[in-house]
């Protein structure tokens, strides 16, 4: 079953290359919510119920829900427009992202470490690599907090892949979710929105040697 | 204690936070002062103690802590200066002091830490407050340069956990094992290479945002710009240190593995690219603040050099990073006081300082000439002491390369400097300029001092206590 949750993840980050509008990008996160709900839920089911409980709401509550809202309000506010913008053609995105997926299996099949299962360590680098890749290849300044929040995923399925073992990891992985995301949603609705209108990476531009 | 101090820090940010009346903010700030020096005489004399289980109270931790002390105190001073300059309203000063309690608390509890995660968290919380300073002005740049060092610092805070994750795929057996320093060193031989060297790689990268070096050293740069100078002053000293603590304990754990030789290629690659970054910028830079900012990268390249050199290497590079958090502040209070003659950072604007503050223009001269590293700067002997490791770990092509690097930089600084010095300014108009008092220098004068004290004539307790810090690494 994790299985199945876990290439389900990784067809979304497909979709990800192709999704021509944000609000796509929003829903795709809010999918990517409910699959690490799913995974967290089977994986981690024997620990501490308090810990299993904090981490389930975290991923529901708060990667499934507050977050895909509070990216909606913040495109609201700033009316920021519906195109993602990229730089690539959408087709070679995806050819680009298929390329990620097939090096990290690659990869993965040097390890030789019988404790830790491979399809999590494929698919946390895969989408590591992947936030990177939306980073750098989109024009918006919501798309680089996008892409964050997609590499977030990706550290909070490795830390699913110890989680057992070492529950207070996830709960860091946890914190530094709430943190980041908070913190970089936060200063986005605050002031980039009020001061730079068109929030666009090439106004980003004025602090340079 | 530390329980008390970390209480203690984090209510007196909240009250600063809250309060808006001025003689309150003093009585606050002056309250903290003195809990942040009781709690380091309280670490000092209590050396090689563990409390609260997770902070130690080793020979690095106490050195670094001491080093923050030491200049907190004229960086708040220079702080109110700076504010009372610029006429700022209550709410401002309330969230920049405020900031800069909770950086300092933070700062100190991750020197201390004993354990790579707790180190981690209060390294996330480094982030948050040191936004808050760059941010202080409030206009489009600021919030540029800040946005900037938010998101670089979240990636590679975010690098810095997924290295965490693979440090404890590491691990021989999982369950128990917990993954303080200590435990790592001993456990050295049982770790997995593989996972080992993913998880180096990842947290090396990771710290080099606080550090600044190539490759996450870009953020830095411009928050060392666009931060208040005493701000400016802290995030070039005090919080390169704390990547410098990151970078040197894992470096630790690695050396007593197989990967020693391996982990040592890395480092020489990201310090040799500093170094190079460094120099080209230098050359070209015409904003004052910046350059110093890049001056720190060198020095920052030059330190990971002494680390890979090993030897008396090792001694050096904690010797430097000291030495050279004292003239690093010491040219950006300096810096404030420029900007407040000629109300600008550009190299073009500025000239004939010595007419102006001849007290701040002997500063400017002397700590230029202590951050080159030229006698009898206490710099001048770790930096020779690196460069003697570095013959002797035979690595001589790389010694000539960097020190034709050095000579340029040294030309870069040297030209802009006494063009600031020297030259008189085009266009500047001397009636309303603000006059300074010199006494605003002293602070710049001991810390100077200091570099020429604990460099030429180190007292034994700095000494034993840099030997404890590098007890581990082999000799």
């Amino acid at each position: 079953m994790t299985n199945v949750l876990l290439l389900m993840f990784t067809i979304s980050l497909l979709y990800l290359g192709i999704a021509h509008r944000l609000l796509t990008y929003i829903k795709i996160l809010a999918v990517q919510g409910i699959l690490l709900f799913g995974i967290a839920f089977i994986e981690l089911i024997q620990i501490n119920a308090v810990n299993l409980a904090l981490i389930l709401l975290e991923t529901i509550v708060f990667k499934t829900i507050a977050i895909p809202l509070f990216l909606q309000y913040v495109m609201k506010r700033n009316r920021i427009t519906r195109d993602a913008e990229p730089f690539l053609p959408n087709f070679i995105s995806l050819i680009i992202i298929t390329l990620i997926i097939i090096t990290t299996f690659i990869l993965s099949n040097t390890i030789a470490d019988s404790r830790i299962s491979k399809i999590f360590f494929v698919v946390a680098l895969s989408t590591l690599f992947t936030g990177l890749y939306i980073i750098v290849t989109r024009h918006k300044i919501i798309t680089h907090v996008m892409g964050y929040l997609i590499i977030e995923n990706g550290v909070f399925i490795l830390s699913l892949a110890v989680g057992n073992e070492m529950p207070v990891l996830v709960n860091l992985g946890i914190l530094l979710d709430i943190f980041a995301s908070v913190f970089l949603l936060g200063i986005f609705v605050n002031r980039i929105g009020d001061e730079l209108k068109d929030v666009d990476v090439d106004q980003l531009k004025s602090l340079k040697d | 204690m530390t329980g008390i101090y970390l209480a203690g820090a984090l209510s007196l940010a909240a009250f600063v936070f809250l309060n808006r009346s001025r003689i309150v903010n003093y009585v606050l700030v002056i309250a903290f002062l003195v809990l942040q020096v009781g709690f380091t005489v309280h670490i000092y004399t209590h050396f090689n103690q563990t409390e609260l289980h997770y902070f130690t109270a080793d020979g690095l931790g106490i050195l670094l802590l001491v080093t923050l002390t030491i200049i907190s105190i004229p960086a708040v001073y220079h702080s109110y200066v700076y504010l009372g300059s610029k006429q700022d309203n209550p709410k401002h000063t309330a969230i920049y002091f405020g900031s800069v309690i909770i950086l300092l608390m933070a700062l100190s509890a991750a020197y201390l830490s004993n354990h790579i995660a707790v180190t981690w968290i209060f390294v996330e919380l480094t982030t948050l407050s040191a936004s808050a300073l760059i941010y202080h002005r409030r206009n489009n740049r600021s919030l540029e340069g800040t946005w900037k060092y938010v998101f670089v610092c979240a990636i590679s805070i975010t690098l810095v956990f997924i290295g965490i994750l693979f440090l404890s795929f590491s691990l021989p057996q999982a369950g128990t094992e917990d993954l303080s320093f200590r435990h790592l060193i001993n456990k050295g031989h049982a770790l997995n290479i593989f996972w080992l060297r993913l998880a180096f790689i990842f947290i090396f990268t990771g710290f080099t945002a606080k550090f600044g070096l190539v490759p996450m050293y870009t953020a830095g740069i411009d928050a060392k710009d666009k931060a208040p100078s005493p701000a400016g002053a802290l995030l070039s000293s005090v919080l390169m240190n704390v990547g410098f603590v990151g970078i040197f304990r894992f470096y630790t754990v690695a050396a007593n593995t197989p990967i020693h030789a391996w982990a040592n290629h890395v480092m020489l690659i990201a310090a040799i690219l500093s170094i190079f970054v460094a120099t080209v910028y230098m050359s070209r830079v015409k904003n004052i603040k910046r350059m110093f900012a890049y001056s720190s990268i060198e020095h920052a390249g030059i330190i990971i050099l002494g680390l890979v050199a090993g030897g008396v290497g090792y001694y050096a590079a904690v010797l430097h990073i000291i030495l050279h958090s004292f003239v690093k502040s010491s040219l950006f209070f300096q810096q404030g006081q420029i900007y407040r003659i000629y109300k600008s950072k550009s190299i073009y604007d500025v000239g004939h300082y010595f007419k102006y503050n001849q007290a701040g223009a002997i500063v400017m001269l002397l700590a230029f000439f202590f951050s080159s590293a030229m006698p009898p700067s206490g710099l001048f002997i770790s930096e020779f002491m690196i460069f003697r490791a570095l013959f002797e770990a035979d690595y001589l092509w790389l010694l000539v390369v960097v020190m034709i690097l050095l000579t340029i930089i040294i030309w870069a600084f040297g030209k802009n400097v006494f063009k600031l010095l020297f030259t008189p300014a085009v266009e500047f108009k001397e009636d309303a300029i603000e006059k300074i008092n010199p006494a605003e220098s002293l602070s710049q004068y001991i810390f100077l001092g200091l570099v020429v004290y604990l460099g030429l004539n180190p007292p034994q307790q700095f000494v034993s206590l840099i030997q404890d810090a590098i007890q581990n690494l082999a000799h």
